[in-house]
C-alpha cells in the first residue's frame, strides 16, 4: 500500500512538474518565426528559440564546432551583426578584443530570439552532410586502410585538393556516442561522385578502430565536409612536399590535381615510414616519376629492418631534407603528418629560407 | 518552535550562516568566488532562488506529503521542485528581463543542485518552521550565503598579490580561509541560536 502511494504520489508530482515545464516551454520559451540574414543576400524563416548553430544546422549550414555546442572549444565563431543581443559572460573568454569590436559571436551560445543578421564566409556554404556508401576497402599497410567511398545523397562533392572531411562513428560494441573524426581527402576534385581515404589505426581511437575492426564493404557512412585551411594554392613556386604515414592523403590529393591539370611546377615529395611493410603507393609514384620530368618521389625509413633490402634513403623527413633541395629562392612547402613532425619540418624549412607564410600544414 | 521570523532571518546571516557553520553549497562557494562581481551575481540567484523553493517545498510538504503520509520522500521531492522551478524561472527571465538574464541568468543551471538550496529546505522541516519563519529563514540563509562569497572573493582578490604555496593554490587555500572565517563567524553565535 505503501509502495503503490509513493508512486503514485511521486508520479504525480513529477507529472505535474514535467507539464508546467513544457507549457512554459509552448509559450514562454516560444519566440515565433525569425528570419535570419545570411550576408545580405539570403533569407532564412526559422522557428525561434534554439541556439544560433543548432539553427544553421538544421537549415544544413554546417559551422565547425568540435565540443558540440557545449562552449568549450571556441571554432563555432562567426559574425554576427543584429539581433545577437548583448555579449555573454560565457562566450568572453574565446573572444579578443578585436573579435568583440568586430561582433564575432560563438554561434553555440547565442539563441535566435528575433530577427537577426550574420555574416558567414562564402566557403562555409560548400560543407554538406552526406551519406555515402563504402564501394571497397583495402589494406594499405597492416594499419593503413583505404577507403573509396561513393557519394549517395547529395551526389557529389566540391572540394580543394588538400581539404578534409568529417566521417561518422556511430555507437558500435563499447562505443556509447557518435563522434565525428577528421579525415583528409587522398582522391582529386574532378572525381565529384566518390572521394579515397587513407585512415591509419590509433590505438582506443574512437572512429579509425570502427573503420579497421567494425566497417565493411557495402555499408553506408554518414560524412561532412569538407574543411580545412590546408589545400593547393596556386603559383608558380616549386613545391616541396612532406607526409608521413596516413599523412601522405591530402599530399596525393595535392600531386595528382598538379598533374591531372598539367600545370608545371617542380614538385619534391618527401615520404617517412618505418620500415619498409610502412610504404605504400610507392609504385604509383615511381610511375609518376618517370612520366614527369619535374617530379622527384623521395621515399625514406627511419628504421629499416635487416631483411628490408633498402637502397633509399634512411633517417627521418626532416634530416634528408638538406640533401635533397636545390638552392633555387622561390618554393613553398606542404606538410602533412604529427604535431611533431610538423614543428620539426617548419623549423628545418625555415632555416633553409623558406619564408612562414609560404609553409602550409596539416597536423593529424 | 516560536522564534520571532526576524531574528531567523538575522540568526541566518551571522549566527547560522549556511557556509560558514553548516558547510553547504560549497562547490560553487570555492569554484565562483574569484571574482566580486560573478560571486555577487551568484548571491544574488542563490537568494532569490532559496526564498522561493523554501516556500513552494513548505507548501508541498505540509499539504501534499504530510497529508499522504510520505515525509520520507521530502528528500526526492524537494530536490525535483527545485530542479523544475529553477528551469521555469531560468525560462522566464531570459524571455522577459534580457538584461536580468545577463547577470543573474547564467548562474541559473550552476544551482540547481546546490546542496545549501536543499539543505535550507531541509532544515525548515526538521526544526518546524512556519511559513514566514521559513520564508525568513530562506531570504536570510540566501543573504548569508551572498554575503559568506562576497567575502570571500574579495580576500581572494587581495591574495592575488601574496605568495601562497604551491602546493596550496586555489581550492586548498580557500578551504582554509574557510574555516578561518567560520572560527570568526563564532563570534557572533552568542548574540541568538536557533536550531
Amino acid at each position: 500500500m505503501t509502495i503503490l502511494i509513493t508512486i503514485i504520489t511521486l508520479s504525480i508530482i513529477g507529472g505535474i512538474l514535467a507539464l508546467i515545464l513544457s507549457i512554459a516551454e509552448n509559450y514562454i520559451a516560444n519566440y515565433g518565426e525569425c528570419t535570419i540574414n545570411i550576408n545580405n543576400n539570403k533569407e532564412l524563416t526559422i522557428e525561434g528559440g534554439n541556439s544560433l548553430l543548432t539553427t544553421l544546422i538544421t537549415e544544413e549550414i554546417f559551422i565547425p564546432s568540435a565540443c558540440g555546442g557545449r562552449g568549450s572549444c571556441g571554432y563555432c565563431k562567426i559574425k554576427v551583426d543584429e539581433g545577437g543581443g548583448p555579449l555573454l559572460p560565457t562566450e568572453i573568454p574565446y573572444l579578443s578584443n578585436k573579435e568583440q569590436n568586430e561582433n564575432i559571436r560563438l554561434s553555440c551560445q547565442i539563441k535566435v530570439k528575433n530577427d537577426m543578421k550574420i555574416f558567414i564566409p562564402e566557403e562555409l556554404f560548400s560543407i554538406k552532410q552526406y551519406k555515402a556508401i563504402v564501394s571497397k576497402i583495402s589494406y594499405l599497410t597492416s594499419d593503413i586502410k583505404e577507403l573509396y567511398i561513393d557519394f549517395i545523397e547529395p551526389k557529389e562533392i566540391e572540394f580543394k585538393p588538400g581539404q578534409y572531411i568529417q566521417l561518422l562513428a556511430p555507437k558500435y560494441g563499447t562505443n556509447k556516442e557518435e563522434v565525428y573524426r577528421a579525415y583528409s581527402i587522398a582522391s582529386t576534385p574532378s572525381n565529384k561522385d566518390h572521394i579515397e581515404l587513407m585512415i591509419g589505426l590509433v590505438p582506443n581511437g574512437i572512429c579509425s578502430t570502427y573503420v579497421h575492426k567494425h566497417l565493411k564493404e557495402n555499408d553506408e557512412i554518414t560524412l561532412n565536409g569538407p574543411y580545412g585551411d590546408f589545400y593547393y594554392h596556386q603559383g608558380e613556386d616549386d613545391m616541396i612536399c612532406m607526409a608521413i604515414g596516413s599523412g601522405m592523403a591530402p599530399i596525393k590529393s595535392i600531386i595528382d590535381y598538379v598533374f591531372e591539370n598539367a600545370i608545371n611546377r617542380k614538385i619534391v615529395f618527401f615520404f617517412g615510414a618505418r620500415t619498409k611493410d610502412d610504404l605504400f603507393y610507392l609504385e604509383y609514384f615511381r610511375e609518376k616519376e618517370r612520366q614527369y620530368s619535374n617530379f622527384k618521389f623521395l621515399p625514406t625509413l627511419s628504421r629499416p629492418k635487416d631483411d628490408d633490402e633498402w637502397n633509399g634513403d634512411i633517417g627521418r623527413v626532416t634530416e634528408i631534407l638538406y640533401s635533397n633541395l636545390d638552392g633555387s629562392k622561390n618554393k613553398e612547402a606542404y606538410i602533412c603528418g604529427n604535431p611533431m613532425m610538423v614543428k620539426d619540418s617548419i623549423e628545418k624549412l625555415k632555416e633553409f629560407g623558406i619564408p612562414e607564410k609560404k609553409i602550409y600544414y596539416d597536423e593529424f | 518552535m516560536d522564534i520571532n521570523p526576524f531574528i531567523i532571518f538575522f540568526a541566518a546571516i551571522f549566527t547560522n550562516n549556511i557556509i560558514l557553520s553548516n558547510f553547504l553549497g560549497m562547490c560553487s562557494f570555492i569554484s565562483v568566488s574569484k571574482e566580486i562581481e560573478t560571486s555577487f551575481g551568484l548571491g544574488q540567484a542563490v537568494t532569490f532562488v532559496m526564498t522561493f523553493t523554501t516556500v513552494l517545498n513548505f507548501l508541498i510538504y505540509h499539504y501534499v506529503l504530510v497529508p499522504f503520509q510520505i515525509e520520507y520522500l521530502r528528500y526526492i521531492v524537494f530536490i525535483i521542485v527545485i530542479a523544475a522551478f529553477v528551469q521555469f524561472v531560468e525560462m522566464v527571465i531570459e524571455r522577459y528581463a534580457p538584461a536580468l538574464y545577463l547577470s543573474l541568468g547564467i548562474f541559473l543551471p550552476l544551482i540547481t543542485v546546490n546542496c545549501a538550496i536543499l539543505g535550507v529546505s531541509l532544515f525548515m522541516i526538521i526544526r518546524e518552521y512556519t511559513l514566514f519563519q521559513s520564508m525568513a529563514y530562506g531570504l536570510g540563509a540566501g543573504i548569508g550565503w551572498t554575503l559568506a562569497i562576497l567575502a570571500m572573493a574579495g580576500i581572494r582578490k587581495k591574495m592575488k598579490k601574496s605568495s601562497v604555496p604551491k602546493g596550496l593554490e586555489g581550492p586548498g587555500i580557500t578551504l582554509i580561509i574557510t574555516g578561518i572565517m567560520a572560527l570568526a563567524f563564532i563570534g557572533f553565535s552568542g548574540i541568538v541560536q536557533i536550531q
